[in-house]
């Protein structure tokens, strides 16, 4: 007997219940999204800032996010992207964290074995088809060895003294190459801080998905410290001489 | 053999005529052979103390541990079988990390006892297993302060001040309720927690042990974990004296005698 098909009209979704007979699909898109990363090497450990602004397309939605986090006690890790999968890590890292707590065998985990971590983590994903849409920067102080490392949706990584993610890997690593790379031992905090506001302030100028209110970080032998949310000097006093643009 | 039990105690799934579980009996007989564990709930957090008997002098020091931690914040001490303990321990981090999966923070103690007594208790229902051999305290900081509770191998728990388990729990119960529990600093608890293991340890049978203790306090940060090693030395001299103090009085009135 011929089975009866009934066609549902053009304007009725499929339930996503139903079978789709379909090739298997999945988020493609990031929906709220953090832009640059900037950190580097200095004398004392590590630097790194990120704005607070998570942005909904080109909408600067959501003004107050942290998009640093300390992994353990001698680790920061930070984060361009998708901020939902920032959270999935956030939550799977401090699941992590807590089962080596309870092990209670005087080890700590250290920057390069969270690395190692993340890594995995993003490569896995991206071998699902189903990656998190995140690059990370991952800088400690393991062993008293200073490592910086980066790792995207990919699972690429690559180690070096300067990182920027996003636009600031177009923006800001020059800068930073100019000023770090090859004196990462003798950049005394104050200096460090310099360089890093320079490099924040002209991705302000450039990237419209950045916001004028950022945090620092650093990790140094006494641990990792996050600043709280500051401002930079800008001057626009250029702008009127801009022509074209719609203006 | 025929006389105890007389039958009724092949199965945690039969009751005796007067309706007991012998089953569970025996398990708790288990517990009352282990080394004793003790937990104290103070004004500002609580402690838990326990006597590590050891067989053998070729263990490492520290290994073995019967005080751990589960999710951070929870302590677990427990007398009875390592094996069902660690078991135990297992169960009560799985069900601490479900719970921060889904609520994003610390469960709070009445959960995770009322979690583990109903996990504990559904061992006492199934002829097919064997209940826990083990009486757990569950200590911890949450909302409402500090929580101290221990759960039985029949699946009971309670909330308690101070609680006992194992062989010295009458001894070691009679030395608790001499404290002024709601008055004693965390500091003075170890103190006191560690002077009454000392103080019930029976050396004629148990030549070796190992005295550990744990806390869980603004001092710890509010996590659960075995205190610093000055702490603990300054909590053992304490107990060595009480302890020969009150040796030195026994001896005074065996002269008077």
């Amino acid at each position: 007997m011929d089975s009866i098909t009934i066609t549902l009209p053009h304007t009725v979704q499929r339930p996503t219940e139903m079978p789709s007979h379909g090739p298997t699909t999945r988020i493609s898109q990031p929906m709220v999204t953090g832009t640059s990363v900037v950190a580097f090497k200095y004398k004392d450990g590590i630097m790194m800032a990120a704005d607070c602004l998570a942005s909904y397309g080109s909408m600067a939605r959501f003004r107050d996010e942290n998009r640093l986090m300390p992994v353990g006690n001698s680790t920061l890790l930070g984060m361009t992207g998708d901020t939902g999968d920032f959270q999935h890590m956030k939550h799977t890292l401090e699941d992590l964290l807590t089962r080596e707590y309870d092990m209670d065998d005087g080890q700590n985990l250290g920057t390069r074995s969270i690395y190692r971590c993340i890594s995995n983590m993003m490569y896995g994903r991206r071998t699902k088809v189903d990656p998190l849409w995140n690059s990370y920067v991952v800088g400690g102080i393991d062993n008293g060895e200073k490592v910086l490392g980066f790792v995207d949706y990919y699972g690429t990584t690559y180690q070096a003294a300067t990182i920027a993610t996003g636009f600031g890997g177009h923006l800001a690593q020059p800068i930073l190459r100019k000023y770090v790379e090859g004196r990462e031992d003798e950049i005394t905090e104050e200096e460090a801080i310099k360089i890093l506001d320079d490099c924040m302030r002209v991705l302000y100028y450039r990237d419209a998905r950045s916001f004028n209110k950022l945090r620092r970080a650093k990790v140094t032998a006494a641990g990792v410290e996050i600043s709280e949310p500051y401002a930079l000097e800008t001057n626009w006093d250029f702008a009127e001489f801009i022509v074209g643009y719609g203006s | 053999m025929t006389s105890i039990g007389t039958g009724y105690d092949l199965s945690v799934s039969t009751y005796s005529p007067d309706g007991r579980v012998f089953q569970v009996e025996y398990a708790e007989k288990a517990v009352d052979n282990s080394g004793t564990a003790i937990g104290l709930r103070v004004k500002g957090g609580v402690v838990l103390a326990v006597e590590k008997i050891k067989h053998s002098r070729l263990l490492v020091p520290h290994s073995n541990r019967r005080i751990m931690t589960a999710g951070r914040h929870i302590g677990v001490a427990s007398a009875g079988w390592m094996s069902d303990t660690r078991h135990l321990v297992k169960r009560t981090r799985d069900e601490a990390s479900h719970y921060h999966g889904t609520y994003k923070a610390n469960i709070p103690a009445k959960i995770i006892a009322e979690r583990m007594g109903m996990y504990i208790q559904a061992y006492t229902l199934y002829s097919s297993v064997r209940p826990f051999g083990v009486s757990t305290i569950l200590a911890t900081v949450d909302v409402d302060g500090p929580q101290l509770y221990m759960i039985e191998p029949s699946g009971q728990y309670m909330g308690y001040r101070g609680c006992a388990a194992g062989k010295g729990k009458q001894a070691a119960k009679t030395e608790i309720e001499k404290l002024d529990l709601d008055n004693l600093s965390v500091r003075d608890a170890l103190k006191e927690a560690a002077r009454i293991i000392y103080a019930v340890h029976d050396e004629t049978k148990d030549k070796l042990f190992e005295l550990e203790l744990s806390w869980v306090c603004a001092e710890s940060n509010g996590l659960h974990t075995h205190v610093p090693q000055d702490v603990f030395d300054e909590a053992v001299e304490y107990a060595e004296k009480a302890n020969d103090d009150d040796d030195d009085d026994e001896e005074m009135e065996d002269d008077d005698l």
